[in-house]
């Protein structure tokens, strides 16, 4: 809390000059007819996104040089808030004499930027950044146009928090690289869910495909998940744990000892397997001829256990019961 | 340029005879009205008559209580935890009724409830955006209900409540029942000698007093736990020094409202439908709610093609003061739920304007207002890509 905060009601007093500016007299706003474009010998592109209901929504026109693919004039058209007019009025103007690949480079942050007095001072609220991200949809929906493609194939990459453009990716590994074990720590390294709060969960102000706490929970269990697996192909006898320690016991067993053992009509079985003070304990039962044999404590035991040490580690101890 | 005032369910100005009549308890008799000595009791005649007028303006019997608070947030924030403390935490009953288009205050206080384990039945309002008599009716289980809580007038769109009705309903089925009345006291009769309400709530800010003051009402033998524990002013019921000089200034703001009932009614109406009739000529616009089931100051209009926030920004560029419940303009972005619970369509519920009125309020001023709004909505029409343009 600071004493803003608490006085309240200070939303448009974070509004920078030049957003208070764009949305009294944006520079942009209108409309390029057939008539126009046809004049400058382009093509005309009229592309809508979002919708009233949504409380946002912005028709962007291009005249685009077919041959150069250079957006030659541009306007806009808005049913949204200060924000969303200012961001319109300025994705428009930086659209203009770039070609679309280029245009399609825009991003809401971008805008933003370019609203700001000075560069340290964000030109808009936290919780208004999203009124801005409309403004980079409706290029990539005119791009799409005028390319004659879908528009998710213009979209390289899943993004989570549109307010500050932060991708699945980005998020996944960011949590995997820091190990991070809270949302918060995701918003603190990545600054995704630190605007308009719609992606930290469901039941935000926007319906959102991803949210952070399920990303969180999901990319933790695949960690785990990784981790055991990981665990489970350990080749060291010593960080195995004792589960996999009795696998690897058994399989020295099968494949070094009892074949020896079975020549003579005898076998051996693992009754219990101990660890403690730097050692392998490894009980053991003799079965069939084995059993009560004079070389079963003596040469057989030896036998074993130095077969045990050579194939898995210096620290085992046999012991028979 | 000379600013229009248009936003009075928000607050109100306050009247400059209240404002001198405060003005003594600042620097002259400034004593603490609990003390012994002569300071403190030369204020009593004064506050006397305050209650005298607050009892007066809301037609209350000597028996029942007027706690003096601070304003209708806490107020509410009393009955609702106290009659939850006295029925439900330490009583058989086990939830509590209200609606869904109730202010904050009383919503979010519900919410709290809820979270200790209160079941909270929030009732719709229909088609006319009027909770319905036969809707409670039906709701109330006299076992298990400890408090139906309903305003006695919205403060998005003006729409009175059947107040008299409701509250006859919950007299009969033995149910405690409570009224907030801040955006009716001033802007129509509320006279709980003919009203079976339990408790009313009321805020001096809304009728010309000062912020930071209000009253609660509290039905004769009574009993409500407070909520502020501490020293005995308030009869025990309510701890705080009390605010001296915005309570006598509260009791003269109310005399003043109560005096000002049939102005509000013929004058203050009047210019009320002479804007709202202008708006009308404005195409593709509407007024949620009939006028006569509002109170006389209110106009919450809808212009197709406008977001809300982006209206009242040109409108305040151009020195109109209005406000919006949409989503854009409030910092928590959430939807607007008196909309919501008129069932009026999203595109509407995001271009809601409310106009409220009040007693200063001049025909001049409206003729200016009219003119403005319907440049405003030029404007931003001509820039909206949503609004068909074809007229």
């Amino acid at each position: 809390m600071a004493k803003n905060d608490l006085i309240g009601g200070s939303l448009w007093e974070q509004y920078s000059n030049k957003v208070s500016t764009r949305m009294n007299n944006p520079e942009h706003r209108g409309e390029i007819s057939e008539a126009e474009a046809k004049e400058l010998g382009a093509r005309l592109i009229v592309a809508d996104w979002g919708a009233e209901s949504c409380g946002d929504a912005v028709r962007l026109y291009w005249a685009v040089d077919p041959k150069t693919n250079r957006i030659l004039k541009a306007k806009f058209k808005s049913f949204g808030c200060g924000t969303a007019i200012a961001s319109s009025d300025v994705m428009a103007e930086l659209s203009i004499g770039k070609t679309v690949e280029e245009a399609l480079k825009i991003t809401n942050i971008e805008v933003e930027m370019a609203l700001r007095d000075s560069p340290d001072i964000p030109a808009i609220p936290p919780q208004k950044m999203h009124c801005s991200v409309m403004a980079y949809d409706v290029i990539k929906k005119a791009a799409s146009l005028y390319k004659g493609v879908d528009m998710a194939s213009l979209v390289e990459e899943e993004i989570v928090c549109e307010c500050a453009r932060v991708s699945l990716r980005t998020i996944k590994d960011v949590i995997r690289i820091n190990n991070l074990t809270t949302v918060e720590d995701i918003t603190r390294y990545t600054k995704a869910g630190a605007f308009c709060k719609s992606c930290l969960r469901p039941g935000g102000h926007e319906k959102r495909s991803h949210y952070l706490v399920d990303i969180l929970s999901a990319t933790r269990a695949e960690m785990n998940k990784d981790k055991l697996l990981t665990q489970a192909e350990a080749r060291d006898f010593a960080t195995m744990n004792l589960i996999q320690k009795h696998r690897a016991i058994e399989k020295a067993l099968d494949e070094k000892i009892r074949p020896a053992l079975a020549a003579d009509g005898g076998s051996v079985e693992i009754v219990d397997i101990r660890e403690g003070e730097g050692t392998v304990s490894v009980y053991i039962r003799y079965l069939g001829a084995c059993k009560g044999c004079i070389s079963s404590t003596k040469g057989t035991l030896q036998f074993i256990e130095s077969m045990l040490k050579r194939e898995l580690a210096d620290n085992i101890r046999v012991l028979p019961v | 340029m000379d600013r229009i005032y248009l936003d009075s369910n928000a607050t109100t100005i306050v009247d400059p005879r209240v404002k001198e009549a405060m003005e003594p308890f600042f620097s002259q008799m400034y004593g603490n009205p609990n003390s012994l000595h002569d300071f403190g009791t030369e204020i009593h005649p004064y506050m006397r008559l305050a209650m005298d007028r607050l009892y007066s303006g809301i037609n209350a019997k000597d028996q029942d209580d007027i706690i003096i608070n601070s304003c209708a947030s806490e107020g509410n924030n009393h009955v609702l935890k106290g009659v939850y403390n006295d029925l439900i935490r330490n009583g058989p009953k086990s939830e509590i009724i209200t609606t869904q288009v109730e202010h904050p205050c009383v919503r979010n206080t519900c919410a709290f409830l809820e979270s200790l384990g209160v079941k909270i039945i929030y009732l719709p309002v229909n088609s006319d955006g009027i909770v319905d008599v036969d809707t409670l009716r039906r709701s109330i289980h006299p076992d298990k209900t400890a408090l139906v809580s309903v305003m006695w007038a919205n403060n998005e769109t003006g729409l009175i409540f059947p107040i008299a009705e409701l509250a006859a309903v919950c007299r009969e089925k033995g149910v405690l029942f409570h009224t907030d009345a801040v955006q009716a006291i001033g802007k129509i009769p509320v006279d709980v000698s003919r009203v079976a309400v339990d408790f009313l709530t009321f805020s001096a800010h809304k009728f010309h007093g000062p912020k930071g003051i209000g009253g609660l009402f509290i039905r004769k033998d009574l009993k409500l736990t407070p909520l502020l524990h501490g020293g005995e002013q308030m009869g025990g019921k309510r701890a705080g020094t009390i605010n001296v000089p915005y309570l006598i200034g509260m009791g003269l703001a109310m005399e003043m409202a109560v005096d000002s009932l049939n102005y509000e009614a013929s004058t203050v109406r009047r210019l009320r439908d002479r804007l709202e009739d202008a708006i009308l000529t404005i195409p593709d616009t509407m007024v949620v709610g009939k006028r006569a089931l509002r109170t006389p100051n209110t106009i919450l209009a809808s212009f197709r093609g406008i977001e809300g926030e982006a209206m009242i920004w040109d409108l305040n560029q151009n020195g109109v003061a209005a406000s919006t419940g949409s989503a854009c303009a409030s910092e928590s972005l959430e939807p607007n739920p008196t909309f919501v619970a008129m069932r009026i369509s999203d595109e509407l519920a995001h271009t809601g304007i409310r106009f409220s009125l009040s007693r200063f309020s001049t025909e001049e001023e409206i003729d200016r207002a009219a003119v403005l709004i319907r440049q405003s909505t030029q404007r931003l029409r001509a820039i909206s890509s949503t609004y068909k343009n074809s007229k």
